[in-house]
Formats: C-alpha cells, sequence, structure tokens
C-alpha cells in the first residue's frame, strides 16, 4: 500500500465560541487531485490555513508521508514540503520584480545564497523552472504587467520550485476567464503526473469536472461526503455542500401583482446566453446560483456599476439604464452589497449615521442634519427589526455580525424602494437575526420588486415567492416556491443539463 | 471603574493639559496672562491654523494635502505681483489668489481622482511645481515697491491700504486696537469649516468616504466630487493665508512662509486628540493650533532659546499622536 502524502485525523479549530472544523478526517494521496467543496462559511479555507500552518490546530492529528507533521508557522510548512496558493494572487508574487527574481525569490531568501546576486545564473535556473512548468512568458517581463493567469502561474511556479510533496489551490481560478483556466488545468495535470497530492479547493462545477480525481464535500465546519467512485456523482457532491433539509419555516406564496421590473434578452457578458425575467409588485425572487453563475454581475448592472452587452431594462414600464450608483437610488433601485465589511459598514459612524447614510438629503434642512430627526428614524428601524443595542448612538462595531447586518439592511428600508437588491443579506449572520431580516423583508414587500440573491437553497427557500437559478451568466431555471423539486433545484445549480446539451452542439 | 477612567482620559486629557499650561505659565511668567498676550499667541497661529483647517478637510476625505505651504506662499507671491507690478486694485489681487488656490486645488483633485496618482505624491508634486512657479515670473527675487524690472522698469505699483488692512488691522476688544483682522478671519473660517464638517451632509458624507470609501460610494455617494472639494477647500484655505501673510509682511517676500506646512499638519495631527476624536475634526485642529502657540508663547517669554521651538512642537505632536492611536485602542467598547 503507498504512503499518502497527507492524513489528517480528527482535526478541531475554533474561534473563540465559533467551532469552525469539528474533527475533520482527509487522506490526499500522491499523484491525485482531491476537491474540497463547500459553501461560505464551511470551514474549507480554514482547514487548508490549519495544513499550511497559518492556523494551530486546536485537536486532532497530521501525518505528512507518514511521518507526524504539525507545522509552528507558514514558512514550516513549506520547509516540509507542504505549499499552498492563497485565493488572491498578489500575495503569491511581487509585483515589482520581473518574472526570473519571482521565480527565484525562494532561493534568495536563503541564507547559503551569496550576499551579491548573480544575474546570468538566476537568469538560466529561472528559465529552467518555466521550462519544466511549461510557462512561456519574457523572464525579463515585470510581474504587474502580465494577466492574471500568468501571474497564477508563476505564483504556482514558485511554490513548484521547492518540490513540494502537497501543493494547496485555494480557488485558484475565481479570477480567472475560462481560457486562463485551462492553461491551469494543464498546469495541475502535469504536476499530478509528477506525483504531487493537490488540494483543490473550489465550488466551480466547471472546474470540478475538469480536474477532480476525488471530491470531498464540506458542511458546517464537517464533511459531509467524499465522492470518490468513477464516475463521479457531481449532483450528490452539490447536494451534500449545500445541504437541502427543508427549514421548518412556513412562506406563504405571494405571486404579486403587477410587473415591476422587466428585463429582456439582457446579455450580461458578450458571450453570455440573454436573460428575460419580469419580477413584480410585493414578490420576492431570490437568484440562487454558485461562484461565477452571473448573479453578482446582474446585481451589478441592475445597481448602475457594471454595464450590460446589451438588453433592455424596464421599471413600472419605463426604460431603465443606471449610469452610476447615485443614478441607481435616485431612481429607487437600491441594493444591499455583499460582504458588508468592505462594502457597507462605515466603521467610525454610530448606528443611526451608518443607517441613515444614503437618504441623508431628506434628513437635513438645507445642508444641516436633523440630528434628532436621523435618531428617530434609526430608532423606528431598530426596534422594527429587532436589532441589540443600548442606543442609537452606539458605535457599529460595537454590534454583533447579525445586528450590523441588520442595521446595513436597514438602511434601506427606510425609504421605499421600487426595486430592491439584497445581496447575499444572510452573509456572517447567525439564524435567530437571519429569520428576523427574511420575516421583515417579507412583511415589508408590497409596493416593491424585491430581489436576494443567494448561494444557498436554504435560504432561498426561507425569503423567496419564486427562486431563479443562473448558470454561466444565463437563467437556467425557475421554481414556484411551494413542493419545490429539490433534485431538479440541485442539477439546475450544478449545471447537469448544461453540459448534457453541452457535449452535443 | 479603570475603564471609566481611561475614557475620562483620553477626552478631556489634552484640555486639561492645556488648561493646566496656561495656570503654569499665567504664574510663573509675568505678563502671559492677559489680553495682549493672548492677542498675541492668537495672530502667531491665526496663519497655520487656517491652513490647518484646509488640511482638515482632506484628512476627513482619507487624503492629505502637501501643497497648502508652497499654496500660501504662491498666493503671497502672486498678490504682491498683482498689485506692485501689474498694479491692479485689492479686490482683482484677492480674487486672483482665491481663484489660484480653487485651481490648485481642483487639480490636486484631479490628479488624484482621475489620474489615481496617490495623494501624497500628487500634492508633493504640486508643492515641488508651485515653489518654482512662483519665483519664474520675477527671477527668484522678492518683490516690493521699486524693484527694478527685466526691463529696466521700476516697478510703481504699491500694496493699497485696503489689503494691508486684511492683515494689520486690530479690533478694539477690552482694549483699543487688540483684535487683529487674521484673527477674527482664523475664527470666522474656523467656525465655518466645524460646522461645514460636524453638521452637514455633506461633511458627514466626507467622513463616511474617509472611513469606507467604498461602502459610501455604494450607498450613491458621489466621492469624487467630494474628494476634489475638499482639495479646493484646503486649496482656498491655503491662498487665504497666503493673503493674510502677504498683507501682514507688506512685500512680496521668496523666502517667507517656510515652517507653514509642517506647522499646520501638526496642528491638524494634534487636533485628533481632542476629546478623544480619534479622527480629522475642525475643533480639535483649532485647539491644536492654539496648543502649539500658547506652549511656545509661554516658553519665549520664560527665556527659552528660538532654537527650541521645532522641537518643542515635535515633542507635544508625538506625544498627542501617542494619546490618540495608543489610548484609543487600549479603550474596550468604542464608541462616542
Amino acid at each position: 500500500m503507498a504512503v499518502d502524502a497527507l492524513r489528517v485525523n480528527g482535526l478541531q479549530k475554533s474561534f473563540g465560541k465559533n467551532h469552525v472544523l469539528r474533527g475533520i478526517d482527509v487522506t490526499l494521496e500522491p499523484g491525485s487531485v482531491t476537491v474540497l467543496m463547500g459553501a461560505n462559511g464551511a470551514g474549507k479555507s480554514t482547514l487548508a490555513k490549519v495544513i499550511c500552518g497559518h492556523h494551530r490546530a486546536d485537536g486532532g492529528s497530521m501525518t505528512l508521508a507518514g511521518q507526524a507533521f504539525d507545522p509552528v508557522d507558514a514558512a514550516d510548512a513549506i520547509r516540509q514540503g507542504v505549499v499552498t496558493v492563497h485565493q488572491s494572487i498578489d500575495d503569491g508574487v511581487i509585483p515589482d520584480l520581473d518574472v526570473a527574481n519571482n521565480l527565484m525569490l525562494d532561493r534568495l531568501v536563503e541564507r547559503s545564497h551569496g550576499l551579491f546576486v548573480r544575474e546570468r545564473h538566476l537568469r538560466a535556473e529561472a528559465a529552467k523552472v518555466a521550462a519544466a512548468m511549461g510557462i512561456d512568458v519574457n523572464l525579463r517581463a515585470r510581474v504587474s504587467d502580465l494577466s492574471v493567469a500568468d501571474r497564477q502561474m508563476i505564483a504556482i511556479a514558485r511554490a513548484m520550485a521547492r518540490a513540494p510533496k502537497v501543493l494547496i489551490l485555494d480557488e485558484p481560478t475565481s479570477s480567472l476567464s475560462a481560457t486562463e483556466a485551462d492553461r491551469l488545468f494543464a498546469l495541475i495535470d502535469r504536476l499530478r503526473a509528477q506525483g504531487v497530492a493537490i488540494l483543490y479547493i473550489s465550488h466551480r462545477m466547471s472546474d470540478i469536472r475538469r480536474i477532480a480525481d476525488r471530491i470531498i464535500v464540506m458542511r458546517d465546519g464537517a464533511i459531509s461526503g467524499t465522492f470518490d467512485t468513477e464516475p463521479l456523482d457531481y449532483e450528490a457532491a452539490v447536494t451534500a455542500m449545500l445541504g437541502h433539509r427543508m427549514t421548518e419555516l412556513d412562506v406563504a406564496v405571494q405571486s404579486g401583482t403587477a410587473p415591476v421590473l422587466e428585463l429582456t434578452d439582457l446579455r450580461l457578458f458578450e458571450d453570455a446566453a440573454p436573460i428575460s425575467l419580469h419580477a413584480r409588485d410585493g414578490e420576492v425572487v431570490a437568484l440562487v446560483g454558485l461562484l461565477g453563475s452571473g448573479k453578482s454581475r446582474l446585481a451589478e448592472v441592475l445597481y448602475g456599476i457594471a454595464r450590460p452587452a446589451n438588453g433592455a431594462i424596464c421599471i413600472n414600464g419605463t426604460d431603465y439604464t443606471p449610469r452610476s450608483v447615485e443614478d441607481a437610488v435616485s431612481q429607487g433601485v437600491f441594493m444591499s452589497p455583499k460582504d458588508r465589511g468592505t462594502n457597507a459598514v462605515i466603521p467610525a459612524f454610530d448606528i443611526a449615521d451608518n443607517m441613515t447614510l444614503p437618504f441623508l438629503k431628506g434628513l437635513s434642512v438645507g445642508s444641516f442634519l436633523k440630528a434628532s430627526r436621523q435618531k428617530t428614524r434609526a430608532h423606528e428601524m431598530v426596534s422594527q427589526l429587532g436589532i441589540v443595542c443600548q442606543s442609537v448612538g452606539d458605535g457599529i462595531d460595537t454590534l454583533s455580525g447579525g445586528n450590523q447586518q441588520k442595521v446595513m439592511i436597514a438602511r434601506w428600508l427606510l425609504e421605499p424602494a421600487k426595486v430592491l437588491l439584497l445581496d447575499e443579506p444572510f452573509q456572517g449572520v447567525d439564524i435567530g437575526a437571519r429569520r428576523d431580516i427574511g420575516r421583515h423583508i417579507r412583511a415589508t414587500a408590497k409596493g416593491r420588486a424585491t430581489l436576494v440573491f443567494l448561494a444557498e437553497i436554504d435560504e432561498a427557500l426561507e425569503i423567496a415567492d419564486r427562486i431563479v437559478v443562473m448558470n454561466e451568466g444565463a437563467i437556467v431555471g425557475e421554481y414556484k416556491n411551494r413542493n419545490v423539486d429539490l433534485a431538479a433545484l440541485v442539477a439546475d445549480i450544478s449545471g447537469a443539463q448544461l453540459t448534457a446539451t453541452g457535449t452535443h452542439p | 471603574m479603570n475603564d471609566r477612567l481611561l475614557d475620562f482620559a483620553i477626552r478631556y486629557g489634552f484640555l486639561i493639559l492645556l488648561f493646566g499650561m496656561v495656570v503654569y505659565f499665567s504664574i510663573a511668567a509675568p505678563g502671559f496672562f492677559g489680553p495682549l498676550s493672548a492677542a498675541f499667541v492668537l495672530q502667531s497661529v491665526a496663519i497655520t491654523g487656517i491652513l490647518a483647517l484646509g488640511v482638515t478637510c482632506t484628512l476627513v476625505v482619507g487624503g492629505f494635502d502637501l501643497s497648502i505651504g508652497a499654496v500660501a506662499t504662491s498666493a503671497l507671491m502672486l498678490s504682491a505681483y498683482s498689485m506692485v507690478i501689474l498694479e491692479h486694485p485689492t479686490i482683482v489681487a484677492v480674487f486672483l489668489c482665491l481663484a489660484m488656490g480653487a485651481l490648485v486645488g481642483l487639480i490636486n483633485g484631479l490628479l488624484i481622482v482621475k489620474f489615481r496618482v496617490p495623494d501624497l505624491l500628487a500634492t508633493l508634486g504640486m508643492m515641488f511645481l508651485l515653489i518654482g512657479l512662483q519665483r519664474i515670473p520675477t527671477q527668484g527675487n522678492s518683490i516690493a515697491t521699486g524693484m527694478t524690472l527685466t526691463d529696466g522698469t521700476v516697478a510703481e505699483g504699491t500694496f493699497s491700504a485696503a489689503f494691508l488692512w486684511l492683515g494689520r488691522h486690530r479690533f478694539d476688544l477690552f482694549i483699543d486696537r487688540l483684535l487683529p483682522m487674521p484673527v477674527v478671519i482664523f475664527i470666522g473660517i474656523a467656525v465655518l469649516i466645524w460646522l461645514f464638517l460636524g453638521f452637514t451632509r455633506h461633511g458627514r458624507l466626507m467622513y463616511a468616504i474617509g472611513s469606507n470609501e467604498r461602502a459610501a460610494a455604494l450607498v450613491g455617494t458621489p466621492v469624487n466630487r467630494y474628494k476634489i472639494a475638499a482639495y479646493m477647500i484646503s486649496g482656498v484655505t491655503a491662498s487665504i493665508g497666503g493673503i493674510l501673510l502677504a498683507a501682514r509682511l507688506g512685500r512680496g517676500d521668496i523666502a517667507s512662509g517656510n515652517n507653514l506646512l509642517l506647522d499646520s499638519v501638526a496642528a491638524a495631527l494634534i487636533g485628533f486628540a481632542v476629546l478623544g476624536a480619534a479622527r480629522p475634526n475642525a475643533f480639535g485642529t483649532a485647539i491644536g493650533a492654539l496648543f502649539v502657540g500658547i506652549l511656545l508663547q509661554g516658553m519665549t517669554m520664560m527665556n527659552a532659546p528660538y532654537y527650541t521651538q521645532d522641537f518643542v512642537k515635535g515633542a507635544v505632536l508625538v506625544a498627542a499622536l501617542v494619546f490618540t492611536f495608543y489610548l484609543s485602542s487600549r479603550r474596550s467598547g468604542t464608541g462616542h
């Protein structure tokens, strides 16, 4: 029996009260690509960070090629032969140096390297590494001038210069185009042939189909499924990832009245299929899809951040082409963005200021703010949404994640919207706050069309009247939220039909 | 209990220090406590204070303006050139300076917003450009009535009485001819900026941009316009400072205004510590300028040598920054 490259036994990790990894068992074999799938917050990045020495495990053990493996830090893990390429590519390269220097950077760090850089020797070595990896770029080019894909290749080549036993790739294709991703896959094939054990973290189905030898699925900090018999059962993997247990919540499904938002033959990208969609007054529509399905792009288009390739958008029968966010807001289209920490919260402000930020004009006399009016409006929302705080003058950073999110949602309920867009409104939110937010969104839905952009089926079933599935920039399925055929829904999300038709063009 | 003490120290520590300093100098230095001395302190900080208020606006939007000193000296030279060589009336000279300040601010803003030049670099470049530019028309000479121009003629123009009034007039308060005009303008601008930043929606949106630019943009704030506006405010206030300096000196002195940039930046940064704001604010900036002024006046009256001044300013600045950043970070559970 061959020795496993890496074996993880009963790994545990907590951050404060938050139990992120609840006993993980994983084995990685040499010359095989193991795909790790999981929704946001499932714990897959934490697992990767423990393996690469960024975090110390709280419990459990790891062995590397049969030897006990307990890296004290990232450098130690690399020395022992576990190399990681992280999600943000620019962590892996030095943009201002040229390709040759980037490839040889790790040699320069070694103490055995002399004081002076031997330029010619360095370039010759770099050329060897590049050739071995099949990288075809000018070694004198500055890395900042290269495409994202080339930078990615260089980050991986740098990692491979150390001849690791285990290579971890954390969502490497998240910023690559399809052709760029193909080059990455070719490189991965080459490494697999060299006998490297590869852990590939992703939830992009097209990637997974292309390269997976095995699939491990994580959900809520535990392994919820392992798939290693040919042919791989992708649908079952997606089901294990999303977990479609029916929630107890009862949604009184509304079909809405007059159509408010109408998309006609809208193309999100040049090469995407056209989208046509109606959202009615009083209706909550959930748009679900995996990363890269185009739902974020649709939100951006509707909010005036991005332009569609072509097609028409109408609101209440009149043409709607927002030139900017400001323009969208003034026309009654509001959006609560995902990742509230980077996109929504003003950390220096208190609750009232954070909440009323978009509508300060209406709360001022001339240019002067009426603090009392701000407070009153904030108070109303605090009690309506059940935000737990001492007063609306508290700093936003004194609130828990769920309460912060409630403030961010409340921000856009202060004034009546024509179209309300909520991008991942339940991100980093506990179940109680999630129910509060969902209930309130449904209760106030009259008078506007509400679009909720979600990756999780559970959340969609909890809030929506209608579920629209997106994949590769197109709408591939639509379900009334009543006795939903979950198997069909999951198949749509994972793009099963797409490939079925894709093989016979 | 300890937390409350810390909170109190952060909030009022700096004001208590200021008060203690005034009491100490009043006892130790005869003649320190009195309207004349107070007017002198205010006079000494008025121009740096005005510049500091401008730079506060750029700090609020998360930027920085290094060109204010050069804008002020450019306004000084421009007003002199306008009146002494081109023989313009006061109103034209003042207007030219204000327009120059606004234009420089606009260019700074556009460099930062449209051309994506980092704020420090854009305004540093502008600083050099202006320092050079203000010397070209006179071949690097100072401007005064009666000077010989390059074509052999003599400059006939003079600083008008109305212009000099801006820098030299003193209003009666308690005693005759006490309060200098620049101090009145300083207080006026301080109140305006204080109201603008603290109590208007524009100010609130500018603070939002400084705290999380992306989030501000995603609620529909015209981020670029506000940033440009901040640099224009900074340019205009700096040119006001330059006009007042010219009016006080009565000549286009090429060498004056060297310390303006550092002093005003220091005042704005000391302002972070006032009332535990931990962010740029107009009240703090005014107090910061005053703090340095009082300290220097008191030390001068106690016969401290002039060359210790910069050292003292530096020490105050470092202490204030420690106050702001170290103590605030230790405070458990932030909030206003």
